[in-house]
């Protein structure tokens, strides 16, 4: 697997270039790549066509936040995973929290519909192009995003199990 | 009649001749209803799959009367409410109850019904008690059937030995005032 | 007058252009709501009908959402193993085998072949136990209850197999970092044994009342199907994707736990629709069975857990007479080891499919991030799809057979 990723990394960056396909790294044994928000359409594109690649699946798509990382807070990691070649890779991108627009792969990927009105509702990130971005687990009136790192996991309102009680 | 193992059930307190039993109103309405209970399985999560375990063949809750389920609230006796409500469900839970007719009774069965269970989170409803009156508790993660079918038996008991009036009582009335309920 | 004799009579359509008169054509909204019978776990279906034919439906979902990514965040990863059961509770061990094999990626723990087998024996007899589930329900649904009581017989023996090695029935907490917590005692070998030997007799008796049943094939065949590309496409995996014709399984494309070393095969559908999906079910019931013979046959003798002091709680006995042990000890309840930075992803085949972890670690105790890539969240989307222009009945039984569990869907 390892020429696999060889190959995937030299392939994308002499397609896209060297300074839009950065921080790469491979996780035990899981190539991971960085984009730019704009990169991400024509990175999946190109993916999905591609004659030997074929990555046409999409495992999962998760948010993430880091709060520490200026201008870069709000996250979106891709798993993609192509079948016939059994290679796995994660794409990542960032976005400041001020404008945490992403675009949308749900004309590629059908399967990106709930996924990323997951992330909308969890951390808040803006998906451009979404044919309905409500939220989907939390209840409809929740007017903050909860798995962002500030706020609590307890219901803020609760008044019988105060935090002296319970040590914190 | 000499040396049968079947045990029989005590008859309530009455007066007994020749062809007639004369007991209260109260006994005999109590014994029919807690003797034909019929549930709402409220199932949400894990403790619904312990509930299916105890509808099946093994530990058979239609033992105890239940055989119907019913899940149309109007035609329901008792709203076993098994699993974790989220506070997105809540509002769910008081529309079914309310739909429910007198007399009706609510049992809690697992953690999470009765208090939130592990889930100390900002979206689940720490208890079904905040939104519905509840009757039984069952405690456990999931409960066995065995100690679905005692909180059921405790039900039983609650419709055998309460008043006919009961639901009529100023009492009974503030309770479900506190609740928000006419 | 004469548009009611009209309407009446057999011989005349109903005229879907008519705007006005008694009988105009109008669309319904029924609501499909969270709590109904035949749905298994709380979702919602806003279902938009013409007469009996569904037009639509609008999804709603989260009835039961119980925040597990924001929980794990603050546990210790052990700890998290206890949310990891309620998530597909009808195959708790699935996850637990799962979750662990995550954390011994993280950590570089290698697993000793017995514990390898021994995991694979117990997620093996949680397949079964899921599939009984789903297809016993689904024959339920289609008003059939004498199977249900007969096979779910048999998932209370499998319960009394969990009791003797974890104490607990349904969510079971399996398992821990590096293997199990304690070898299978001789009653836990005699019951597994007892299940090979006649668990087939009671699946035949099962399919015998069901799978060749004129009512049954009549009311799943052809009803809610999907085509394989279209499922690729939705993320679909497991029975419900190799039910369309593709067979990806992930213990074949990528075996952990030593799923290369068994020989067994994997039933892909034709057509992608229900009843392909209750034979899925039922073949790899049979093709599970298979598994667990032949790891009893060849479980290998050995220790039961790795050796890793810093994850793996150490002997009471030694607890009390071994410094070290006691301190390992303290160190693992108390939370004060650290679990090591770094990214890993592993997925595991669980009864509906592909059950992904992803965990993001900064050196602390807790996750920095944990995604669980849940199988009925990804393919439930694709749920209006497939019942478009069928019946409400249809609808039902299309749901039925997706196999969908609301502790997935919504964390």
């Amino acid at each position: 697997m390892e020429n696999m990723n060889q190959q995937i990394v030299e392939d994308l960056q002499k397609h896209f270039g060297e300074h839009s396909i950065y921080g790469i790294g491979e996780s035990h044994g899981i190539l991971q790549v960085t984009v730019g928000v704009d990169t991400i359409v024509p990175l999946m594109h190109y993916l999905y066509q591609h004659a030997s690649f074929k990555f046409q699946f999409l495992t999962d798509l998760a948010g993430i936040h880091f709060p520490e990382a200026k201008g870069q807070e709000l996250g979106v990691v891709y798993h993609l995973h192509s079948l016939e070649n059994n290679v796995r890779l994660w794409i990542k991108a960032y976005a400041p929290i001020e404008n945490p627009v992403f675009p949308t792969i749900t004309g590629l990927y059908a399967t990106a519909n709930w996924m990323e009105r997951e992330a909308f509702d969890f951390y808040g990130i803006i998906f451009d192009g979404h044919p309905n971005l409500t939220r989907i687990l939390n209840v409809d009136e929740m007017d903050y995003h909860p798995l962002r790192k500030e706020y609590p996991l307890e219901d803020a309102t609760r008044h019988d199990k105060i935090d002296e009680l319970f040590g914190r | 009649m000499s040396n049968s193992s079947v045990q029989v059930v005590e008859a309530p307190p009455g007066i007994e001749g020749q062809g007639f039993f004369a007991t209260s109103l109260d006994h005999l309405v109590g014994m029919a209803r807690s003797n034909s209970l019929w549930p709402l399985p409220f199932a949400t999560s894990c403790c619904g799959i312990e509930f299916m375990a105890t509808m099946a063949s093994h530990y058979d809750i239609s033992r105890f009367g239940s055989e119907r389920m019913s899940f149309s609230a109007r035609q329901a006796d008792v709203l076993m409410v098994m699993g974790t409500i989220a506070k997105k469900m809540a509002p769910v839970v008081k529309q079914v109850y309310l739909q429910m007719a007198e007399p009706r009774w609510v049992l809690s069965v697992g953690a999470c019904a009765s208090s939130g269970g592990i889930f100390d989170t900002y979206s689940v409803l720490q208890g079904i008690d905040r939104v519905i009156p509840v009757d039984v508790y069952v405690p456990g993660c999931p409960p066995r059937p065995e100690q679905i079918l005692e909180g059921f038996m405790q039900i039983q008991e609650l419709a055998k030995n309460e008043s006919t009036r009961r639901r009529h009582t100023p009492e009974y009335k503030e309770l479900l005032a506190s609740y928000g309920i006419e | 007058m004469s548009e009611i004799a009209l309407v009446n009579n057999p011989n005349v359509g109903i005229d879907h252009t008519k705007k006005s008169g008694p009988y105009v054509n109008e669309l319904t909204t029924l609501n499909l709501g969270p709590t109904h019978p035949a749905t298994h776990g709380i979702f919602q279906n806003i279902l938009t009908m013409d007469g009996e034919t569904i037009i639509d439906a609008e999804q709603t979902v989260g009835y039961i959402h119980r925040a597990f990514e924001k929980i794990a965040e603050r546990r210790p990863l052990y700890q998290i193993t206890t949310l990891t059961d309620r998530m597909n509770y009808c195959s708790a061990p699935i996850n637990n085998m799962g979750w662990h094999m995550t954390v011994e990626k993280l950590l570089g723990i290698e697993v000793p072949k017995r514990a390898q087998y021994m995991r694979v024996i117990l997620m093996e007899l949680a397949r079964i136990a899921d599939h009984i589930i789903c297809n016993s329900v689904l024959a339920v649904d289609t008003g059939a209850l004498t199977g249900f009581l007969y096979v779910f017989q048999w998932r209370e023996f499998i319960y009394e197999i969990y009791e003797e090695l974890c104490g607990a029935r349904l969510t079971t907490n399996m398992g821990r970092f590096g293997g199990m917590e304690r070898d299978f005692s001789p009653v836990a070998i005699e019951k597994i044994n007892k299940v090979l030997a006649e668990l087939p007799k009671a699946l035949k008796e099962f399919e015998g009342l069901v799978m060749r049943n004129r009512i049954f094939m009549d009311r799943t065949q052809n009803v809610g199907g999907i085509s394989g590309e279209r499922a690729l496409n939705y993320g679909f995996t497991g029975p419900n994707l190799r039910a369309a014709g593709i067979d990806y399984d992930v213990r074949v494309m990528n075996p952990y736990s030593s799923y290369e070393d068994f020989d067994f095969e994997v039933p892909v559908g034709t057509k992608g629709d229900t009843y392909d999906r209750f034979m899925v079910r039922q073949e790899e019931m049979w093709q599970s069975l298979r598994i667990i013979d032949q790891a009893m046959k060849n479980l290998p003798e050995g220790p039961y857990h790795a050796d890793a002091p810093h994850y793996y709680l150490p002997d009471k006995t030694d607890v009390y007479k071994n410094m070290e042990a006691l301190i390992y000890h303290f160190k693992i309840i108390m939370g004060e080891i650290d679990a090591p930075v770094g990214e890993v992803y592993h997925s595991v085949e669980g009864g509906n499919g592909e059950l992904g972890f992803y965990l993001v670690s900064d050196g602390g105790r807790s996750p920095y991030r944990l995604k669980f890539r849940r199988p009925c969240f990804i393919y439930y989307q694709a749920f209006p799809e497939m019942i478009k222009g069928t019946t409400l009945s249809d609808a039902i039984v299309t749901m039925s057979s997706m196999n969908v569990i609301a502790g997935e869907l919504d964390t």
